[in-house]
């Protein structure tokens, strides 16, 4: 059995006594790649941020590498959902994706050689070296997603975490897109949020509807018939207001390979 | 204008408007950058309440400004940790009570016969020598530690949570930049008083954030911006015999709409030039 990376055993989490997760129970292992979706506000912001630490659950607990989050966080690659934020603000390419290789907080804060190599080689698997010296807020939305991926992979995380990453690409760019998160998922594990149920390529691996609860299906191939079915989760759960199960037969019936 | 500067109280002026450039040029771009210009406009505003606290007990007037400056910026820190959407309305109160408790200070404290316009709007001509080591020792303090510091307060300005992820201790930056704010606060009353202290602290960053491409160069044009501000209305306010701090803050506020209009011309050209090109419409 492979090694888990993320555990979460009986989590719950109520913002101002709303509760927005509950009895979550979910299990990543090494190299998965694991898409999660859901409709918006189903909680998949929540969840990721629980596993990124940036959230305490209200009650149970999450391990990312057997340790609670935070005390990893070296370890995790974190693409937030808006890349859009602070569009004006006066930095380059490359010192943003430097900010990847900050090292916990012991003062005297100098980019080393490394950090600059790094950051190099982040930038130009994701073919942004020529936008190195570039204003952030000159970019397209493609290329600040590319840029905010090299951020996430310069401290060459062992996990990496996406938020909607979809979400600023234009339907040209996501088969480039698709086939960087393919080549990533060799030796990285991925942890995908998306509403867009078009994330579900043929690179995914098991997925997880999250709509409060959360319903995880470990497969390793997706049939076109998931994908539907898939595909009208978040209507289905819009129109109904509650949550429900969406990959039909995936409750009792484990490991089917 | 050279007979001007035999005078040492004009020298002692321009001396002090360079220092409080320099702080302001620094600490202001990271007030723009993290969008806490009202919270920089309540501490200068509650600091009033420590002018009154100072004359009230008879203490020194920075002992009273600096004590409640990093009082209020220590509240609005802990109302920003703990309900980040309640910190406006909490900012609105602490402005107001502060001025309120120094007017009432002031209507007790016996004998009272300050002037009190200088507190509101500055007296930079009235800059004693002692005043400007205090503003040398703020300006090295503030230089040294945002230098310190720079790229973990880059990383928080910019994106404060993916700052966190990396162990960037957030919290403590963002105390240390309010408690920082609260001392250029105190430093910039002395220029242009309490009542312009947002328009020294912000104008010079707005105008330099178009121009620069990184936070550095952002905080050392601003610097030379709000020292160019700071010696034209000092020069004119001399010229024309004006209040110095009011005369500074219109000529910042000039600066301000050049570059709003240079900003404002530019990219009409570029869209222009895409239209021609791109846009069949």
């Amino acid at each position: 059995m492979p090694e888990p990376i993320i555990q979460m055993r009986d989590v719950w989490f109520s913002f101002n006594g709303q509760p927005v997760l509950q009895e979550v129970n979910l299990h990543v292992p090494r190299g998965d790649f694991l898409v999660v979706i859901g409709p918006n506000g189903g909680g998949k912001t929540t969840l990721l941020k629980l596993m990124l630490g940036l959230l305490y659950p209200t009650r149970g607990t999450v391990a990312v590498f057997g340790e609670p989050p935070h005390r990893v966080s070296h370890r995790i690659g974190y693409v937030p959902q808006n890349v859009h934020i602070n569009k004006d603000f006066p930095v380059s390419v490359l010192d943003v994706v430097l900010m990847g290789r900050l090292r916990t907080g012991r003062g005297w804060s100098r980019h080393t050689r490394q950090d600059r190599v790094a950051a190099q080689q982040a930038l130009e698997q994701m073919q942004l070296w020529g936008c190195r010296d570039r204003r952030i807020g000159k970019l397209s939305g493609g290329q600040l997603q590319r840029v905010f991926i090299a951020r996430a992979l310069v401290s060459g995380p062992e996990v990496l975490f996406l938020d909607e990453a979809m979400a600023s690409i234009d339907a040209q760019g996501r088969g480039e897109f698709y086939d960087i998160l393919k080549e990533l998922n060799r030796t990285v594990t991925i942890v995908a949020a998306s509403h867009d149920m078009m994330i579900l390529s043929r690179q995914v691996k098991s997925v997880a509807c999250v709509n409060r609860e959360l319903h995880h299906h470990d497969s390793g191939e997706i049939t076109q018939e998931m994908l539907d079915e898939a595909y009208h989760c978040p209507v289905d759960l819009v129109a109904h207001g509650i949550p429900h199960r969406v990959l039909g037969l995936h409750a009792d019936k484990k490991e089917d390979e | 204008m050279w007979e001007a500067l035999q005078l040492e109280f004009v020298r002692n002026a321009l001396m002090a408007g360079v220092l409080v450039s320099v702080v302001c040029g620094v600490i202001g771009t990271l007030v723009v950058v993290n969008r806490i210009v009202f919270l920089a406009g309540g501490i200068a505003h509650a600091a009033y309440g420590g002018i009154g606290l100072a004359f009230f007990m008879g203490w020194p007037y920075a002992v009273g400004t600096t004590g409640v400056s990093i009082l209020s910026a220590g509240v609005m820190a802990a109302v920003t940790l703990k309900a980040r959407h309640r910190v406006d309305a909490m900012v609105g109160v602490i402005w107001a009570v502060g001025m309120a408790i120094g007017v009432v200070l002031l209507d007790l404290t016996p004998g009272y016969n300050v002037d009190l316009m200088s507190y509101l709007f500055g007296s930079i001509l009235a800059v004693p020598v002692s005043d400007l080591w205090q503003m040398a020792a703020i300006g090295i303090a503030v230089i040294a530690i945002v230098t310190y510091y720079y790229n973990d307060f880059l990383a928080m300005s910019y994106d404060d949570e993916f700052a966190r992820l990396r162990n960037v201790p957030v919290t403590f930056l963002y105390c240390l930049l309010l408690g920082m704010v609260a001392l250029t606060v105190v430093m910039i009353i002395r220029v242009v008083g309490l009542i312009l202290v947002i328009a020294l602290l912000t104008i010079p960053p707005f105008i330099a954030e178009k121009f620069t491409g990184s936070l550095r160069a952002m905080m050392v044009l601003s610097s030379i911006l709000s020292c160019l501000f700071t010696i034209t209305g000092l020069w004119l306010s001399y010229l024309f015999n004006l209040t110095s701090g009011a005369t500074i803050i219109l000529v910042a506020a000039a600066g301000f709409f050049t570059s709003a209009l240079w900003d404002y011309l530019k990219p009409r050209r570029s869209a222009d030039q895409s239209a021609g090109t791109v846009n069949p419409a």
